[in-house]
């Protein structure tokens, strides 16, 4: 793990967490912290001073709905940082397995939701092709985009252990 | 005439065909001049691929911004996450000429280069600032007597700065399209919240992020609407396929008919049920689609 601490990999991206005054109208704007053990504020305080924030579950339990930087009162961009922690933290293979999977879909068939049988059959009974214009119906518009995530390295992201 | 190129992202084209059927008809009925943006891929979708590795994606946004360009066409989007991903992206390579530089050396290998040309817009923005409520309006062959639960989902108008859309608290764009349909569209507490399905959340923690729906389904339940209506294929699919779920999860059915905006319209363009997809939704619901065979004719 980079022993560097979070707070200081944010601050390099233009994102100052310290400026924080544990407010809480974060946490009380937050929809997703009614339904889940998500703390924004808690996060923030957390990622301030212990990497291990990168381990915790409830990174992943923001739908990035930006209430939150919407109403932070010391304008902290509070899902850009959630959004940067989440990408150190990807980056040290801590990422769920659900997530993996989206990525291993990108990487087949360039859509995170590729076509079913069932759709296609939807789309015929609407008078719509089978397959839409997209890289789906394109091989070689998916080839360039095969290119691309390689030249990206993002299966890096896929090669530490779960 | 208006020319834009639609991007259909992975949702629609590959769930909600109805979707993109309506989306179609509607603006070549409303005179406006839409192609496919042939060969695009997923935005990508910004919860989770921005998550992971930001220059990933720029990169693949960045093609499909540039497919645009080579077009000369803006992109229409219809899902909240395409818009959010590809209005930040285009801004962000637009803006930082490091980045576009970075970005270009990957897209050069594919033949294809950002010059940040275009811009990007969403359905329902578009329809109201290009098109304005009134010509819908005007347009329209059947009044819509419906009482409608509007859900605008997150990413159509935050972060508001780079949306420019005016306030994101008590938005009222969206409603006004809607209620140029004849529709009415009724107020309900947690109105502005979200659905729960972005950020990862729906894949990583399902039965969490239906608790969320469920909340906010319940909330419209008791406004006691017709339908609900949206703007974005994965609020769509959390509100309609996951009402499924959500039976199953927590035992309680709402049943609660649920429509995108493109459908919407399309009814009001005198499209029928069955042309515009409704039908193919998870939700079925008897009382409603009767309503919509009695809906008056102006």
């Amino acid at each position: 793990m980079n022993k560097n601490n979070v707070q200081e990999q944010l601050k390099e991206v233009g994102i100052d967490i310290l400026k924080c005054m544990q407010c809480g109208m974060c946490s009380g704007s937050c929809p997703s912290g009614r339904h889940t053990s998500l703390n924004v504020r808690r996060l923030i305080r957390h990622a301030c001073k212990n990497p291990d924030v990168l381990r915790k579950k409830e990174l992943w339990m923001c739908t990035t709905c930006y209430n939150c930087q919407e109403r932070c009162p010391r304008n902290i961009n509070i899902v850009d940082a959630i959004l940067k922690i989440r990408t150190i933290a990807a980056h040290e293979g801590m990422i769920l397995a659900e997530h993996r999977h989206v990525i291993k879909l990108l990487i087949e068939y360039g859509h995170a939701v590729p076509i079913d049988e069932m759709s296609m059959n939807k789309r015929e009974q609407l008078g719509l092709e089978r397959l839409p214009e997209t890289v789906h119906k394109y091989p070689e518009a998916l080839e360039e985009i095969k290119t691309l995530l390689k030249s990206c390295n993002l299966d890096k992201i896929l090669d530490h252990d779960s | 005439m208006v020319q834009i190129a639609l991007f259909l992202g992975c949702l629609i084209p590959n769930r909600y065909p109805g979707i993109e059927m309506a989306t179609k008809l509607c603006l070549s009925k409303l005179g406006i001049d839409v192609t496919d943006l042939r060969g695009a891929s997923c935005c990508p979708a910004p919860g989770v691929f921005r998550s992971f590795d930001s220059p990933t994606w720029l990169t693949v946004a960045g093609r499909n911004l540039a497919l645009g360009e080579e077009m000369q066409r803006d992109l229409l989007t219809i899902c909240n996450g395409c818009f959010g991903s590809l209005a930040d992206a285009n801004r962000t390579l637009k803006e930082r000429e490091d980045l576009r530089k970075k970005t270009n050396v990957h897209l050069q290998m594919i033949n294809h280069q950002f010059k940040g040309t275009i811009d990007v817009r969403h359905i329902a923005e578009f329809l109201y600032s290009d098109i304005g409520p009134k010509t819908i309006k005007e347009s329209i062959e059947k009044t819509l007597a419906l009482k409608v639960a509007v859900h605008y989902g997150c990413h159509l108008i935050k972060p508001s700065m780079e949306r420019g859309l005016g306030s994101f608290e008590r938005p009222h764009f969206f409603d006004e399209i809607v209620e140029a349909t004849g529709a009415k569209s009724i107020e309900y507490p947690d109105k502005m919240e979200c659905c729960g399905a972005g950020g990862g959340m729906r894949s990583g923690f399902k039965e969490r992020s239906l608790a969320m729906a469920e909340h906010k389904l319940s909330k419209i339940k008791e406004a006691g609407v017709d339908c609900i209506v949206n703007a974005c294929p994965f609020c769509h699919m959390q509100m309609d396929h996951g009402q499924q779920e959500i039976e199953k999860t927590f035992g309680k059915a709402y049943n609660i008919p649920v429509l995108h905006y493109s459908q919407l319209l399309g009814l009001a363009l005198g499209f029928t049920p069955e042309k515009l997809g409704i039908h193919l939704n998870a939700i079925k619901n008897q009382e409603f689609e009767e309503k919509l065979a009695s809906s008056i004719e102006v």
